[in-house]
């Protein structure tokens, strides 16, 4: 068996900071990470390798230090890495994004099982690996917090708002993991030596894509990005300065008056 | 010259400061009033390669040498000293003996399921009698046979509870002394002869265990004589030198968790209206603990390097001994300004830094007091120029 799981690096958000001045990011000594949701991703096919048995291939577009989210992967148990790098990828968005990655499954050749993380935590668009099904043309499973595989199928548990789905579809399928599906394993200390020491890191290119001028990155992008902004700052809230009896009673008589309780 | 570390390092630091995170930090406390040894962070360890981070991976290892070891030691310091204590004690004492002074066969037989973490070591050298005086130990070993017998007491052995595999100095010449009359061995709680004695309560690293251990006709087979016989003080000298590197590291991680608990303190605490971090007394405290921890930094990982690419001569030793020396006080330092920026809080047992204050002293006593090691230091110097200390 044979399964792909796609991955992004993203910066850390956890430890990103905002300009005071600027309002903007200080992306400067922000580590790298791989998204938090990929990586369950890749630990449900690393679930699958270690009950199943399977081989598992992971693969990312970015930039080349993406290598080091690769290099990652393969210490916590991933059998092969791909990275997708080249300036003619830049400036994608999630179509773009989606077709570069679709025409590299392609080349990889047959495989039975898509994994993707529900979300990147810079764009949070949850698009790509929706449209990266599309483009191949199988089945899609998004937002599964639990998957089991049979002859043939896989049943999983897609989380709703208000609910659960549990839906069947044909192999091969992508489906795409939430954080609740698993907590994902550590590197272990002789895989992470050996990934930087020992293992290799594909590298393709456009031309190793053989994608037609156009299709990929900026150009291939129809999404047009007018302008962007900040979201104006919100209005402090207010403090009622009161002994408690009395402040709650100030709490539930404008509570009333904005019909939020009845009464 | 490049003072980064490699990729590979950097992640490892990153997976370790996780586990530490997440595994360590949530019971260090308990670890700590309980004096109860982590086995469930110790088994946790060993699945991911923590417990031989600086073998050859051909052994069970990690393959991350001194500098991974010493990543480590830095990183769990940080969180829980006692977990630290028990790990070093098995890595960077107990199996190492082995690694540095083992057959083939031997690494293949005891190194490896210590590297992997399926068995525990120790390194007992310390006796009543012999404790900076290492060369007056009187357990003795007598050859029978194919055997050895062993008869004495070792103390203060950290992990002595608790390990499968104890790497044992015992007199098997008195006639030579330390040097020649010393041979090292490798013991399993197994052999007949051998128990484990009292087991001791301690000021601080009290989730580590410390015991006594007792060989009674304890039977050791003749293979298991671990280095050339008669030569094991030079294998204890060696761990030792070794083993400071990383007890450095350890201090390194514990000054800088001082640093930045002070930090945050100072950040958030109002006193005469404003933060105490815009007083100069509290900024030169701070500013003093972060010089000190930069350049121990720089010692601890220039003397792991030093071994990593084999420079291991009488300087590394000079080096080795400058980071236990300088780590254990550094931390001294820090830990003692962290908890007088803390005031009251910082005696107080409901903040760590009240731990982090007990756990510090041992560093500066144990694995040769900073007094001995600044002996080792001024006799590797003057011998340089021909002078011989007595």
């Amino acid at each position: 068996m044979k399964i792909v799981v796609t991955i992004k690096q993203v910066p850390d958000t956890t430890e990103v900071k905002l300009d005071p001045r600027t309002g903007t990011l200080i992306r400067e000594g922000v580590p790298s990470i791989i998204n938090p949701e990929d990586k369950n991703a890749l630990e449900e096919a690393l679930k699958l390798k270690d009950t199943l048995g399977a081989h598992v291939v992971v693969i990312t577009m970015g930039p080349p230090q993406a290598d080091d989210a690769l290099r990652e992967a393969l210490a916590m148990g991933a059998d092969e890495a791909i990275l997708l790098s080249d300036r003619a990828f830049a400036g994608a968005d999630t179509w773009a994004t989606a077709t570069t990655l679709g025409m590299a499954i392609k080349k990889i050749g047959e495989y039975d099982l898509i994994l993707a993380g529900r979300q990147a935590i810079d764009g949070d668009t949850a698009q790509v690996g929706p449209q990266l099904a599309e483009y191949l043309g199988i089945p899609q499973i998004t937002y599964v917090t639990e998957l089991t595989l049979t002859d043939g199928s896989v049943r999983a548990k897609r989380k709703l708002e208000d609910g659960y789905e549990i839906i069947e579809a044909p192999l091969p399928a992508l489906l795409t993991i939430t954080k609740e599906a698993n907590k994902p394993r550590y590197p272990t200390a002789p895989g992470i030596i050996t990934a930087y020491r020992a293992r290799q890191v594909t590298l393709w290119t456009s031309k190793d894509l053989g994608a037609e001028p156009g299709t990929l990155g900026l150009e291939g992008s129809p999404t047009q990005v007018r302008r962007s902004f900040s979201p104006p700052a919100k209005e402090p809230g207010e403090t009622i300065t009161a002994p408690p009896e009395e402040a709650a009673r100030q709490i539930l008589s404008r509570l009333k008056a904005r019909n939020i309780i009845q009464g | 010259m490049d003072f980064t570390f490699p990729k590979e390092y950097e992640l490892l630091r990153r997976m370790i400061r996780e586990f530490a995170q997440n595994e360590v930090a949530p019971i260090a406390e308990e670890i700590d009033v309980e004096e109860k040894v982590p086995m469930d962070v110790i088994r946790k360890a060993g699945k991911l390669g923590l417990m031989g981070v600086p073998f050859p991976q051909e052994y069970g290892g990690a393959g991350a040498g001194e500098i991974g070891y010493c990543i480590l030691m830095e990183e769990l310091n940080k969180v829980c000293a006692s977990t630290a204590t028990v790990i070093g004690a098995h890595t960077g004492i107990g199996a190492m003996a082995i690694y540095l002074d083992g057959t083939p066969e031997q690494k293949e037989k005891y190194l490896t399921p210590l590297a992997r973490g399926e068995k525990i070591a120790a390194f007992a050298l310390t006796e009543p009698n012999a404790g900076s005086d290492a060369a007056a130990i009187q357990t003795r070993a007598v050859r029978d046979g194919d055997n050895f017998i062993l008869n004495g007491t070792k103390i203060w052995i950290t992990n002595g509870d608790i390990a499968d595999i104890i790497t044992v100095f015992a007199v098997t010449d008195p006639a030579l002394g330390a040097r020649g009359g010393v041979t090292a061995f490798i013991v399993e709680k197994t052999f007949p002869g051998f128990r484990v004695g009292t087991k001791e309560t301690k000021m601080g690293i009290r989730g580590s265990s410390t015991a006594e251990i007792i060989f009674e006709d304890c039977v050791v087979p003749k293979e298991n004589v671990l280095g050339q016989f008669g030569a094991g003080f030079l294998t204890a000298l060696k761990t030792l030198d070794v083993g400071r590197i990383s007890l450095g590291a350890g201090c390194l991680g514990g000054a800088q968790a001082a640093l930045e608990a002070a930090i945050d303190f100072a950040k958030n605490r109002y006193q005469f209206g404003q933060p105490i971090a815009q007083k100069q007394a509290i900024q030169w405290m701070i500013a003093d603990m972060a010089t000190e921890i930069e350049a121990l930094r720089s010692l601890v990982y220039r003397t792991a390097w030093m071994m990593d690419s084999g420079h291991m001569d009488r300087d590394f030793s000079t080096y080795a001994a400058m980071c236990k020396v300088f780590g254990s006080e550094v931390l001294d330092r820090c830990v003692d300004k962290c908890v007088q920026i803390h005031g009251g809080m910082g005696y107080m047992k409901k903040y760590p830094v009240e731990r982090m204050y007990r756990d510090a002293r041992i560093t500066r006593i144990f694995e040769g007091t900073n007094e001995i090691q600044r002996l080792v230091i001024a006799t590797n110097l003057f011998r340089k120029v021909g002078v011989r200390i007595r």
